[in-house]
Order: C-alpha cells, then structure tokens, then sequence
C-alpha cells in the first residue's frame, strides 16, 4: 500500500531529514514510527501525503509514484488519507460540526449523506452533542479528538497521525490510542508518529524506528 | 451533475453570507466601484442625448437655397426646372415663403413675434440633397448655385451637423478612454479585496489544500465574490445614473416646457443595462482572479516545506 525506496529528504541549506529510507507498509497494517525529536518522524509522514516531495528515490502510494505525481493529481491523492496533524490545524472560526464537515465539503458529497456522516464521525470520537461549539471551548484532549474525527469523516483508507497523544495526559492518551486500535480492526491502515512508550504498549503495532533520518534497526 | 450545481449554489450562498458579515466594507468596496463605473457611463448617456439631439435634425447633407425677396413665383419655377436638370442634385424640395412662415410660427414659442411683423419676411426656398454627400462636392455646388440670378443665399446645412458627429466622436473615444482607466480601478480593488480574505483565511486555505482541496475548489469562493462584487457595483452605477437622469429630467422637464420642447433625458437601455452589469461582474471576476492567481502562489509542495 506504502512503499518508500532509498527516500532521501534534503531542505534548502543541506539539512537532511531521511536519508536512504526504505521500507513498506500493508493494507490494514497498523505501524508505529519512533525515534527521538528530530529523527525525521514528520518528515515521513509528509512524504507519505504527498505534502513534500522526496528529494531521492520514491515514495509510491497506491501504486502512485508520489514525486511524479501532477501537482492537479496532488489533492485526489491526499484523499486516501485521513491527517491528524501534530498542531491539529482546526479552523478556530467555524464550528465543530465545520470543522468536521470540511473534507466532504471538498470532495463534494451530497449534504444529506455528508450530515448524516458528521454525526457517526462526531459519536465515534465521543463528541457527538458538541456540534454546535467552538473549538476554542474544547479541553485539549477534545480538541485532539476533534483532529481525528476531521481525519475519519471521509474514511479513509490510511490514517496519518503526528504525535497524536503529544500535550495529553495519560488518561486521554489512552482513550485516543484505543481509538486507533479500533479504526484498524475495521481494516483502517494507521500509521501514528510517536515517541510515547505508552501508545506501543497499548497499540502493538509494527515499529519503524528513525534515528538522525535513517532506519534505525 | 446535481451534487455539482449543489456545490456551486453552495458557494454562492457562502459568499452572499460572507459580502453581508462585513456589510460597511463591502458597501464602500461597492460604492466605489460604482462611482467609478458611474463616470464613464454618465458620459455616454451624456453622448447618447446629444447625439439622438443631434439626429432630430439631419446630418444628412443638404443645401439650401434662398431667393432673393423679390423673386416672383415663375422665378422660382425656372430655378426648380434648372436644379433638376443640373447633374450633382438628387432631389430638390420647393418651400413657398408662406409655407416656411407657418411652419415657423408652430415652432418654438415664436407665434406672438411673428405675427407682430408687418409681412412675411421671408423669401421662398429650395432644399437640395446632392448626389454626394462629399462635403467639397457640397461646397462647390454651393457656390455655383449661389452666382446664379435670384439667388440671394445658399446655405450648406449638414456643416454644424458634421462638426457635432465629429465632436461626438471625439468624446466617445473619451469615453472609451476613461472606461478603460476606470476598469483598472474596479480591478485593483477586487484585487486588494481578495488579497485580504486570502490572508485572513490562510489557515482555512492550507488545511483544505492539506486535506485534498483541489486549485478549482480554493478558488472558487473567491472568484465568485469578486464578480459578485463588480456585479454589485455595476448596478450601483445604473442606480446613480438613473437616480441622475431622473432629477434631471424634472428640472429639464421646466425648461422644456420654456421653450415648447417634450426634449427629456434617456437613461441607459436595457441593452446597454445589461453590458454594464455583464462587464463590471466581469471585470469583478478579473480582479479576483489576478488576486488569486498571485497569492495562492504554488501550494502544492513548495509551501509547505
């Protein structure tokens, strides 16, 4: 589903975040990527999306070389997954329900199914009754919660989470993992950046470890 | 096709949303676009008036010719059986001195003079349309004419027409002119316009395009706001023409009335309304478009690294 060949990521200035990455990653597998602050962990990810290009070697998706991809083929990519970033990116002047609505809203779905499927987004991460609020007035965790289930509203095959249990306490961290766990017993792929032992204890998942941008073994 | 046309009332509906959120700056974004829309379509009802002003009376060439006051009426018919018969006149018109005084006596407000006057003063007269309308054609005829006997004057009626076909022209090219500098302001505000929504919705932006937003799909809103806003000021310039042609036409309708005239200002037709609102939504359109073509820059991979 995922494979990364000898990726190399380079920043203008000579950084580099990977370097001779390979690896690959199943349907419905479900992966941790590890490794300290700065090993390379959401430079992965975002190569993964199609957000960045790999400056060497190829990252297919699907079949799809992403590096070659057309940059009008970019979006359709990028639909496959559901995204939870590492600073949520929630749009803080719309409501909850808004928030969630916005991936079908751009892939156009019809309303009624589209509502229909907030609300099962919205009960599945416990938020249900919660449409009408801000973001602003969620707890952390919620707002956390509020990612995913932006991330899962159009279900996606594959699920990209950066540090998703990154600033909550371990009670909350529990309850998002299990919510991971259970996208993947429905056949979800998830991929969950993270250097939170208590996440691969609960999820058991797959470890790809990154150290200074290469597998770590 | 359904769920599409869905998604595009949609939008509309969010941007009606969006132009009344902000009602006062959307109102001063549309007023002066309208005002600036507003000069050059004044100008040219101002042209169109005069020039359907200037039509009442011919611009066709024609030359008249006077008699001399003692000229007697077989005068008259030897010099109608000459202008027939000379070989650059089409058509010669007969107006007996009785006839032109009455016709003048029912024209504006002259009766009471008139009819002050011990006679009719004056003399019969010959309209002439030539083959040519060349005006040195005209010129030369009318000088032939006028060494003929009983001649007393021959008039080269179309001049002042002419000369005002040629001053209507120069201001249309004004007109033109000043349109097209106009259009520039209407699109440098769209263009400042949409610039500040781009910015103050930039996480909106890069969240959607993260999420699988298509280019079309980003754009969209904005475009539409910007031909909804030129449309808006485009009516707002039809509203402060009509608004303008209407107080002028109750203060004309006065003088008017002074000289025995029904002259009355034309506001645009519905022809000329409906370019007007085509071509500001347009160039609303255009606007928004630079904007967004500037400032949605390349989303796709350079931004986000």
């Amino acid at each position: 589903m995922i494979s990364f060949s000898h990726v190399f990521r380079r920043y203008r200035g000579g950084f580099e975040a990977l370097k001779d990455v390979s690896f690959s990653i199943a349907a419905g597998e479900r992966v941790a990527v590890t490794g300290p602050s700065g090993a390379g962990k959401t430079t992965l990810l975002r190569l993964m999306a199609g957000i960045e290009p790999p400056s060497a070697g190829s990252v297919i998706v699907n079949g799809q070389n992403v590096g070659q991809l057309r940059p009008r083929a970019l979006p359709f990519l990028r639909r496959n997954f559901g995204l939870v970033f590492q600073d949520h990116k929630l749009l803080y002047d719309r409501s909850v329900f808004d928030n969630v609505m916005l991936p079908l809203t751009i892939t156009g779905f019809d309303r009624k199914e589209a509502v229909r499927r907030v609300h099962a987004a919205l009960d599945k991460v416990g938020l249900l009754g919660r449409e009408n609020s801000a973001p602003i007035e969620l707890s952390g965790g919620e707002q956390q919660r509020l990612a995913i289930a932006r991330a899962i509203v159009h279900r996606p095959a594959i699920l990209l989470a950066d540090e998703p249990t990154g600033n909550l306490d371990s009670d909350y961290a529990r309850d998002i993992t299990d919510m991971f766990a259970s996208f993947n017993q429905v056949g979800v792929t998830v991929v969950v950046a993270t250097h939170d032992p208590g996440v691969l204890q609960r999820l058991t998942p797959r470890v790809i470890a990154l150290a200074h941008g290469k597998l770590a073994a | 096709m359904s769920i599409w046309l869905g998604q595009h009332w949609r939008i509309f509906g969010d941007t009606l949303a969006r132009f009344v959120r902000q009602p006062l700056a959307s109102l001063l974004n549309v007023a002066v676009i309208g005002i600036a829309l507003a000069l050059p379509t004044g100008l040219y009802v101002a042209l169109d008036n005069l020039q359907s002003f200037a039509r009442q009376y011919s611009a066709e060439p024609q030359l008249s010719v006077f008699l001399a006051l003692d000229a007697a009426r077989s005068d008259a018919q030897a010099l109608e059986t000459r202008l027939r018969q000379h070989a650059s006149v089409a058509k010669v018109e007969f107006v007996p001195r009785e006839k032109a005084f009455a016709d003048l006596k029912q024209g504006a407000g002259m009766a009471e003079v008139l009819d002050s006057l011990p006679q009719n003063p004056l003399p019969d007269a010959f309209v002439l349309h030539a083959k040519t309308g060349a005006p040195e054609a005209m010129e030369r005829l009318r000088d032939e004419i006028a060494r003929w006997p009983k001649v007393a004057h021959v008039q080269f009626d179309a001049a002042w027409a002419r000369r005002l076909e040629a001053a209507l022209r120069l201001g249309r090219a004004a007109v033109l002119l000043l349109a097209a500098l106009l259009s520039v302001a209407l699109v440098a505000v769209t263009f400042n316009t949409i610039r500040l929504q781009i910015l103050t919705q930039r996480d909106e932006i890069e969240v959607s395009q993260l999420i699988g937003a298509t280019r079309p799909f980003i754009r969209r809103p904005f475009l539409y706001f910007g031909a909804l806003q030129g449309l808006a000021g485009g009516l707002a310039a039809w509203v402060i023409i009509a608004g303008t042609v209407t107080l002028l036409n109750i203060h004309l309708a006065e003088l008017a009335r002074l000289y025995a005239s029904d002259f009355r200002l034309r506001p645009l037709d519905q022809a000329d309304s409906l370019s007007l609102l085509a071509f500001s939504g347009w160039m609303g359109w255009l606007g928004a478009w630079l904007s967004v073509s500037r400032h949605l820059g390349q989303p796709v991979w350079d931004r986000m690294s």
